[in-house]
C-alpha cells in the first residue's frame, strides 16, 4: 500500500489499541517502524544523512536513511525488476529474511568448501560480521518497497561474498560500485565517489586501476543480483553462481 | 493551509488526569504507560541531551536559562531546589551567580576595613575566602537515572563539587521536608511531569514561608505568523535534527508534540494559583515560545 505523507502536523498515531482512528489524513503506518514524513523532511533527512554520514563514517545509520531517502527512483525500478523475473517474484511473494535465527548456521558451515553457503558463513566469521545489524527501513512510504530496500541491505553480504571483498574500506567501496551499478540507489553512487576520500593512494590506484573497472564491468554484465534466491542455492559453488550471474572472476 | 493546528477532535487533554487516559505527544495512553515512555525518552537522549539543545535552539536556550538566573537573583546563603534538573544547567548557573554576588560583597568588606587591625582583617579574609558561595547550596533533583548521571559527569568535568548535591525523586512525590528550600525551580521539566497538580503540590510544599516558585518552560505563541513558522521549524526540522545529531526521530517527535499540549500561559498561572502560590504571574520570552512563571508562598 501506499502512504500520502502528511504535511500537516501529524493529529495522533493510530496502533494505540485503535483509539484513535478518525480521519488521520495521511498518518498511516505502513510496517513497524516505519515513519511517514513529509517531502521536506525527506529533502532534510537527504541532506543532513549525507553530511552526517560523511563526517562520521560510523554512522551507519546515516547511510541507511540516505538511501531510503533518496531511492524513490530507484526502488521502484528495482521492485519492477524482481516482479518481472520469475525468481524476483518468488522473493516478492515470499519475503523471505536473512538473519541469525532464519538461517542454519550449522548446516551452511557444513557445506564443502567453494559453495555458496560455506563461503557466506566463512566471510561473516573472517570479518565478525552478523546479518542482524542491518537497520530496518523507516522513511520508505510503500512496504513493498521497504521489503526491496530490506532485502537490499540483507543481500549486501552475499556481494562480499560473490566479489570477495571483505570488509574494510577499500571492500566497501568496491562493493558500493558494484551495487551502484547494479541498483542504481543515489546512495551507493554518493558512497562509490566518496568513499575513496578517505584511502591512501596506494590503495587509489589499485582501485582506480584494477578493482573500479572490474567492479562496473561485472555490474554492467551480471544480471540482476536481487533476483536470486540465494537462501535456495546455498549448496551451489560460488563460481557457478558467478558465472551463472554474469560476474567477472575477481582480480 | 499546510500546517493546521490540531482541531478540537483531539481530546484536549492538559496534565490533569481525570480519569485513566492521558496524552503523550498526540498520542493517548495511560498515566503509566506515559511515565514509562518519557523516562525512556530521557534515557535515550541523555547523552546528547545538551547537544540537541543548542541545535534546536541555536544556542538560545542558554540566554533563556541565564534570564532565569536574573530573575531569580538569588543572594549568597539561598537554598535552591532544581527539580527536573537532569544535566545541571540551572545549577551550574546558580552556583556562578551567588559566587560573583559574594565576590562582590567580599570586595565591598575589605575596602570597608580601613578600621581593623591585620589580626582582624586576617581572620576576617580566612573565613570569607572558604566561603566561596556563602553557603548556598542547590539540590538537583531529577527522576531520570541516565540524565543525573550525565550530570554529574558535567560537574566533575567543569569543576563544580561544592554547595551541590544531586539525588534521584519524583517532582510528583519530592523526598524532602515541608519548607525547606528558598527557591523551588523546573526548566523544561514542568511539561514531562504527568500529573502537574502534584508537582505544584509538592512545589508549595517543599517552599519555604516566603519562597519563590520559578517555571521555565515552552509555551504558547499567540501571534499568527511567528506561530506559523514556529510551527513549521519544530515539525519539519526538529525531528530532523534528532535523527540526524541523536539518531532518534522519535524523542523529538515526543518533544514538539509536548509543547503543543502543554497548558497556555494564563492557564498554568491559574493552576498555580490553585495550590496557593500569591503573586502569580508570568514573562513571555521570545514572543511566547518560552514563558516563566512565579510565585510565591506566604
Amino acid at each position: 500500500g501506499r502512504a500520502r505523507p502528511s504535511h500537516s502536523e501529524p493529529r495522533g498515531r493510530n496502533g494505540r489499541g485503535g483509539e484513535e482512528e478518525e480521519e488521520e489524513e495521511g498518518w498511516h503506518q505502513l510496517y513497524p517502524g516505519h515513519i511517514p514524513t513529509s517531502p521536506l523532511q525527506k529533502a532534510l533527512l537527504a541532506a543532513g544523512s549525507a553530511v552526517m554520514a560523511l563526517y562520521d563514517p560510523y554512522r551507519h545509520d546515516m547511510v541507511a536513511v540516505l538511501g531510503e531517502t533518496t531511492g524513490c527512483l530507484a526502488l521502484p525500478n528495482l521492485r519492477d525488476k524482481m516482479k518481472n523475473h520469475p525468481e524476483g517474484y518468488h522473493i516478492l511473494q515470499e519475503r523471505p529474511r536473512i538473519r541469525l535465527s532464519t538461517l542454519d548456521m550449522a548446516r551452511l558451515q557444513g557445506l564443502p568448501d567453494g559453495s555458496l553457503g560455506r563461503e557466506y558463513v566463512r566471510f561473516l566469521e573472517d570479518n565478525k560480521v552478523s546479518p542482524d545489524t542491518r537497520m530496518p527501513p523507516k522513511f520508505v512510504d510503500d512496504e513493498e518497497l521497504a521489503y526491496v530496500i530490506q532485502r537490499y541491505r540483507e543481500v549486501h553480504d552475499l556481494m562480499h561474498t560473490l566479489l570477495g571483498m571483505p570488509t574494510n574500506m577499500l571492500g566497501e567501496v568496491v562493493v558500493k560500485w558494484f551495487e551502484a551499478v547494479q541498483t542504481g540507489l543515489p546512495m551507493c553512487v554518493l558512497g562509490a565517489a566518496f568513499g575513496p576520500v578517505r584511502l591512501s593512494t596506494r590503495k587509489l590506484q589499485v582501485l582506480a586501476t584494477e578493482l573500479v573497472p572490474w567492479a562496473v564491468r561485472s555490474g554492467l554484465n551480471a544480471s540482476c543480483v536481487l533476483n536470486v534466491y540465494y537462501e535456495q542455492r546455498w549448496e551451489q559453488p560460488v563460481e557457478s553462481l558467478r558465472e551463472e550471474l554474469g560476474i567477472f572472476p575477481p582480480p | 493551509a499546510l500546517l493546521s493546528r490540531p482541531a478540537g477532535g483531539l481530546r484536549a487533554r492538559r496534565g490533569l488526569a481525570a480519569g485513566p487516559e492521558m496524552h503523550f505527544g498526540f498520542q493517548t495512553v495511560t498515566e503509566e504507560e506515559r511515565r514509562e515512555k518519557i523516562y525512556q525518552v530521557f534515557e535515550s537522549v541523555a547523552k546528547k541531551y545538551d547537544l540537541m539543545n543548542d541545535s534546536m535552539t541555536l544556542g538560545i536556550h542558554r540566554v533563556w536559562k541565564d534570564i532565569l538566573m536574573h530573575k531569580m537573583n538569588p543572594s549568597p546563603g539561598t537554598l535552591l531546589l532544581d527539580v527536573a534538573g537532569g544535566t545541571g544547567d540551572i545549577a551550574f548557573r546558580f552556583i556562578n551567580y551567588v559566587r560573583s554576588v559574594r565576590e562582590c560583597q567580599l570586595q565591598r568588606k575589605l575596602k570597608h576595613h580601613q578600621n581593623l587591625s591585620w589580626q582582624e582583617i586576617f581572620e576576617s579574609y580566612q573565613k570569607d575566602k572558604s566561603n566561596s558561595l556563602g553557603d548556598s547550596q542547590v539540590v538537583v533533583c531529577d527522576i531520570n537515572r541516565e540524565m543525573l548521571k550525565v550530570g554529574k559527569q558535567k560537574a566533575q568535568h567543569l569543576g563544580y563539587s561544592e554547595g551541590l548535591s544531586w539525588v534521584l525523586g519524583n517532582a510528583e512525590e519530592l523526598p524532602f521536608d515541608n519548607d525547606k528550600f528558598d527557591v523551588y525551580t523546573i526548566a523544561f521539566g514542568i511539561r514531562n511531569v504527568t500529573r502537574i497538580d502534584l508537582a505544584l503540590q509538592e512545589a508549595y510544599r517543599v517552599l519555604k514561608p516566603g519562597g519563590r516558585f520559578l517555571c521555565l518552560e515552552f509555551s504558547h505563541v499567540s501571534n499568527r505568523l511567528l506561530s506559523r513558522l514556529y510551527d513549521l521549524y519544530s515539525f519539519q526540522v526538529i525531528p530532523v535534527l534528532g535523527e540526524v545529531i541523536a539518531g532518534d526521530w522519535k524523542s523529538y517527535q515526543y518533544l514538539v508534540e509536548s509543547i503543543r499540549r502543554f497548558p497556555p500561559q494564563e492557564e498554568l498561572k491559574a493552576m498555580i494559583e490553585d495550590v496557593g502560590f500569591f503573586k502569580v504571574d508570568y514573562e513571555n520570552l521570545n514572543f511566547g515560545i518560552v514563558a516563566i512563571h512565579s510565585g510565591f508562598k506566604l
